[in-house]
């Protein structure tokens, strides 16, 4: 029983970080139609930004701003300088320009951040288990991590569907083409989703490096596709499907890991996501029904 | 020259023959270093002839090809031991009939995954494929007992026939040239099936989904056969690789290979095979001028990075779409897939 | 209409590719003279790669990038300091040692790459203090093939110690099973009675020196065996598993990286095991970079095994390595892992000044199978001969107190089979003056 509470925190904990990342994934695709498979690399060098403003002013809370703030700048500035053209080439063209984004960014940072020393991100919060009648619960942490990334679900979930700058987006990433006509700057609603997502992924990376041993350029690379695969399992086109996907996906991988064995973890997303979209080719929660002749 | 012009299998004859002869010439004359360069270029052609043809002539993306040819690269390992003699070496002979068996059982694996992939469209595809390709590890490290986890298996090398070895051929040099023979015969093979019904079907599949219904062809059909054909290309490169690296270890499958691979067809243009050999040149050359001017040790990561960017954004239609335009052919295709949506 | 103009456009562009190809073909042949690789045979015979009148070079690879970079960039940076100080002082015979760092970032594809580039292009002497067991295995077979001497392999895997089957290459630290052997024997002593488990990495690391600890506790003493994957740092599941099966005494082969997850995330679930790790995870400054502010607390009384000198005794060896890494690296302090380094280092120069005046790859393995070596900064002696490519025979059993390390027992020496775990008592070797062997 034990094992079992500690799985599914575990699962929680991590699938809040899945969902994160699929969600920032899901609001790429539907305003752009794009799939940015640098968003990993994106949410690292967010992470790099806060080590460095965290080694410099000894804060956390600094570093973590800093993390936030540069992931919405970086989101801007990949879109604006890179992604802007490749949105209207074919999907393909895009996931490559994607991938060389990741292999670029990953090795600047190799080049800027020298291997000698040991960086590390700190976790928010206290790691340790809180006990109930001496079983270990949750760690003041696990929390932190599962109410910030629902904080920003929902913040996001209320911009989008509640103000006028959500309505504008919304209009511009499903009928460009009349939103343009009644006014709105379609290209500035579309880096507003990049830099969104680049918010999103950065919280990401904060939330889940402080588990891994180590801050090196490559740490995102697992999480971006587990991220992944929790938005393809949600289904693209839903944001709710993110969450959901994160979820599952964290919960699914956790008890496999605890249960069967840790090797299996990516085998065992790749048997998810196989199961999910055999059912459902397009995702849990997707609307779009394939055309039958 | 009619005769040229009547028969496609003369034209690709001479045409392979021709790269046959540059390739041996390669192996032959360059230095004991530089073989090696070669027989990397041998597989990367191999798999990427294969690949170009599912991406570009199907419109099917597989971002986890690495899988594929790592199924190959185990195959290898686990055939050869039982012929090897006391060095740990087998004959030519078992080396190609183990190359062999490396491609009809990743031709079996394709198969299969094709199955699950023709349901799949443009990016669930994608997951699907980059979930495959980073599992490897995970599979060989659960199944320790028979893939020995993350150090691998090692790989029989072939032994230098006493005529050869006389004459100077190292096992580096024999290995590339029988990489550059797998080369020749894949080109061959598969410039055959695509101008043949089989790469037109293919084509129209890619184009147009339902038209080529109403014509009868049976889209999952086609798209495994797609995939069936890239994973036996893979399945060979894999197995080649295995020959060069002599071992099978998931680090040397991994997440960057598959990358690697998508980079140099897409670079090098989609769905042609000139495109697959510029692709696949510009890998191989990049490595190796990047690592001897000793930059910063992540520099050829960095360039190569930049290059995708450039050439996707510069020139979408890849190396290939470049020279078409520039030679003032009209391509008789768009070099641009229609994407299979 | 299409097709006939398409035809004739691929009959045209098939005689054109034709010509080029032939003419190309025409050029390369021209350009060459001979057999194959450009004819010429290279050297003419007498003359002995990667060595002359007042050099000897010689060429290692490391994980310079990519994840498993941290932490390993520092030996390579000693090995470097190491051998400026020997050509300060006049190099070895009179030559200079020039060391050849090629990065092959964890990935055995880029190893079998480098190590051509090193022995073919490069033409070093001597391969020399590799580091990586997955990526060296990859070029065990080249290595035979080309007779190349390959020494101070960096790990522990016993795969370097084949001498029928790779008769030149060459072990250096002490091997995993050496390693659980010794640290089964002191904790059998020690926690007589406890429930005993073992928790390592998936491959030579935790295999091997799970096998140790099975030699000397018997094949049903560990009541759980837990591995984990370098792939995933999600240990909380194995860790949760030791718990619940109540295991008093683990025994960990783990990189530092994986060390200090296995110590956080056991305080995160309120388990507290007495840890017994191999001398890999058991660098106190190491695991400091990774748990800061919680390091001392976490490590306290970590039970480990050592192969080096121990830095806080300060003896000849310490004094002199502190005092190289000073004037020639770039001010870090002496830790562990640049320690590694400096003693791999210096066993590499005792090999080849072993190899004599004149050294050959011949003479040079020679040198190493007469057990030429003597154990310098090592606390046990080398096991090489003939028949044996292992280094060196045990090590101390160290315990972490406040960050630093103490000793608990004196050097322990065994085998690689049942042979028992023995204290060697001779005295230790001195540093030589100037810091170059003879």
């Amino acid at each position: 029983m034990e094992r079992f509470i500690l799985f599914t925190v575990n699962g929680l904990a991590f699938g809040a970080i899945y969902a994160s990342v699929a969600l920032a994934l899901v609001i790429i695709w539907r305003a752009t139609r794009v799939l940015n498979f640098a968003q990993g690399a994106q949410a690292v060098a967010s992470a790099y930004v806060a080590w460095v403003v965290t080694d410099l002013t000894g804060s956390y809370w600094l570093g973590l701003a800093a993390a936030l703030v540069s992931g919405l700048l970086l989101g801007a500035l990949v879109q604006l300088t890179v992604f802007r053209r490749a949105e209207s080439m074919p999907p393909l063209n895009a996931v490559i320009v994607g991938v060389g984004l990741l292999i670029f960014i990953e090795a600047v940072l190799g080049m800027i951040f020298s291997i000698e020393h040991t960086r590390t991100i700190d976790a928010a919060f206290g790691s340790t288990k809180l006990r109930i009648a001496d079983t270990p619960l949750v760690s003041p942490q696990d929390l932190f991590v599962i109410g910030s990334v629902l904080a920003v679900m929902v913040a996001i979930g209320w911009l989008m569907t509640k103000t006028p700058v959500g309505l504008r987006m919304r209009a511009a990433a499903f009928a460009p083409d009349t939103a343009r006509l009644m006014g709105v700057r379609v290209p500035r609603m579309l880096t507003l989703g990049w830099a969104l997502a680049g918010f999103a992924g950065a919280l990401a990376a904060m939330l889940v490096l402080p588990t891994s041993a180590e801050l090196v350029p490559q740490a995102m690379d697992g999480v971006f596709v587990l991220g992944f695969t929790a938005a393809v399992v949600g289904g693209l086109d839903s944001p709710v499907g993110a969450v959901v996907g994160g979820i599952v996906s964290g919960l699914v991988l956790s008890y496999t890991s605890g249960y069967l064995s840790s090797d299996l973890l990516y085998p065992a997303t790749l048997v998810l996501l196989i199961a999910v979209l055999l059912v459902k080719p397009e995702g849990l929660f997707s609307s779009v029904q394939a055309r039958r002749v | 020259m009619s005769v040229l012009r009547n028969s496609t299998l003369l034209r690709h004859l001479l045409v392979t023959a021709s790269f046959a002869l540059v390739l041996f010439l390669a192996v032959y004359l360059v230095d004991d270093f530089s073989v090696n360069q070669v027989s990397t270029l041998a597989v990367y052609l191999c798999v990427c002839f294969g690949l170009t043809v599912l991406i570009g002539g199907n419109g099917q993306i597989s971002l986890g090809h690495a899988a594929l040819m790592a199924v190959g690269a185990y195959t290898m390992a686990k055939f050869l031991p039982s012929y090897a003699d006391e060095f740990g070496q087998v004959s030519v002979g078992v080396v190609l009939a183990g190359l062999l068996l490396a491609i009809v059982v990743t031709t079996a694996v394709g198969a299969v995954i094709g199955l699950a992939a023709a349901r799949l469209r443009g990016p669930y595809l994608a997951g699907a494929t980059l979930a495959l390709g980073v599992a490897v590890p995970g599979v060989t490290t659960y199944f320790h007992d028979t893939f020995n986890g993350e150090q691998g298996l090692p790989v029989a090398s072939p032994v230098v026939p006493e005529s050869m070895a006389s004459a100077g051929w190292s096992i580096d040099r024999l290995v590339a040239l029988i990489a550059v023979g797998c080369a020749v015969v894949v080109l061959f093979l598969v410039a055959n099936l695509k101008r043949s019904g089989f790469g037109r079907h293919l084509a129209a599949v890619r184009d147009h989904e339902i038209a080529a219904q109403l014509c009868g062809l049976s889209v999952p059909r086609e798209q495994v056969k797609a995939f069936a054909l890239s994973a036996a290309t893979a399945g060979l490169g894999g197995g080649v690789l295995g020959l060069v690296l002599q071992g099978a270890n998931p680090h040397s499958f991994g997440l960057v290979l598959s990358l690697t691979v998508l980079g140099a067809v897409v670079i090098g243009g989609l769905g042609s095979l000139r495109g697959a050999l510029w692709g696949s040149l510009i890998v191989v050359l990049l490595s190796r001028v990047l690592s001897e001017l000793e930059v910063n040790d992540n520099a050829p990561a960095a360039a190569y990075g930049l290059l995708l960017m450039i050439v996707m954004l510069a020139a979408p239609g890849g190396i290939q779409g470049l020279v078409a335009r520039l030679g003032g052919h009209l391509p008789r295709r768009s070099p641009q897939p229609q994407g299979g949506n | 209409m299409n097709r006939s103009i398409g035809r004739w456009q691929g009959a045209g562009r098939a005689r054109r590719t034709a010509v080029a190809a032939a003419t190309l073909s025409l050029a390369l042949v021209a350009a060459a003279c001979g057999g194959p690789g450009g004819g010429g045979s290279g050297d003419g015979g007498g003359d002995v790669p990667g060595v002359t009148d007042d050099t000897i070079k010689i060429g290692t690879t490391q994980p310079l990038t990519g994840p498993a970079a941290p932490g390993y960039a520092r030996i390579s940076k000693a090995m470097e300091a190491y051998f400026d100080h020997v050509n300060a002082e006049g190099g070895i015979h009179g030559r200079k040692i020039e060391l050849i760092v090629e990065d092959d970032g964890y990935n055995p594809t880029i190893t079998a790459e480098k190590t051509r580039k090193l022995v073919l292009q490069d033409k070093v002497f001597a391969l020399a203090g590799a580091l990586g067991t997955p990526t060296h295995t990859a070029v065990l077979d080249f290595i035979r093939q080309n007779k190349v001497p390959d020494l101070m392999v960096s790990s522990g895997s016993l795969s370097w110690n084949q001498p029928e089957k790779y008769p030149y290459t060459f072990g250096w630290q002490t091997d995993y099973i050496r390693e659980g052997k010794i640290l089964a024997t002191y904790a059998q002593k020690e926690f007589e009675g406890k429930t005993f488990c073992s928790f390592g990495q998936g491959d030579d690391l935790g295999a091997d020196g799970v096998k140790g600890v099975e030699t000397v506790l018997g094949g049903d003493a560990l009541k759980a065996k837990e591995t984990y994957s370098v792939s995933n740092t999600n240990v909380a599941p194995q860790i949760g598993k030791l718990q619940a099966a109540g295991c008093d005494v683990v025994f960990g082969f783990m990189i530092p990286g994986f060390t200090a997850l296995a110590l956080g995330t056991s305080a995160q679930l309120g388990y507290k095991p007495q840890w017994v790790i191999s001398s890999v995870g058991a660098d106190p400054a190491s695991l400091a970079g990774y748990l800061k502010e919680n390091a001392e607390a976490l490590t306290q009384g970590v039970i480990g095994a050592l192969y080096l000198p121990v830095i806080e005794e300060n003896n000849s060896w310490i004094k002199l390595f502190t005092e190289i890494n000073e004037k020639y690296s770039d001010g870090a302090a002496l830790d562990y892992t640049s320690l590694h380094g400096y003693a791999m280092a210096y066993a590499i120069a005792q090999a080849l000044a072993a190899a004599g005046e004149d050294p050959t790859r011949e003479s040079l393995i020679e040198a190493m199978e007469d057990g030429a070596v003597s154990r310098g900064p090592s606390p046990t002696p080398y096991a090489y001969a003939a028949d044996d490519h292992s280094g060196m025979t045990g090590s101390y059993v160290t315990q972490i107190d406040k960050l630093k390390v103490k000793v608990l027992t004196p050097p322990m020496v065994t085998d690689d089979g049942d042979g028992p775990v023995e204290e060697h008592t001779e005295p230790e070797e001195e540093a030589p003056a100037n810091g170059v062997p003879e």
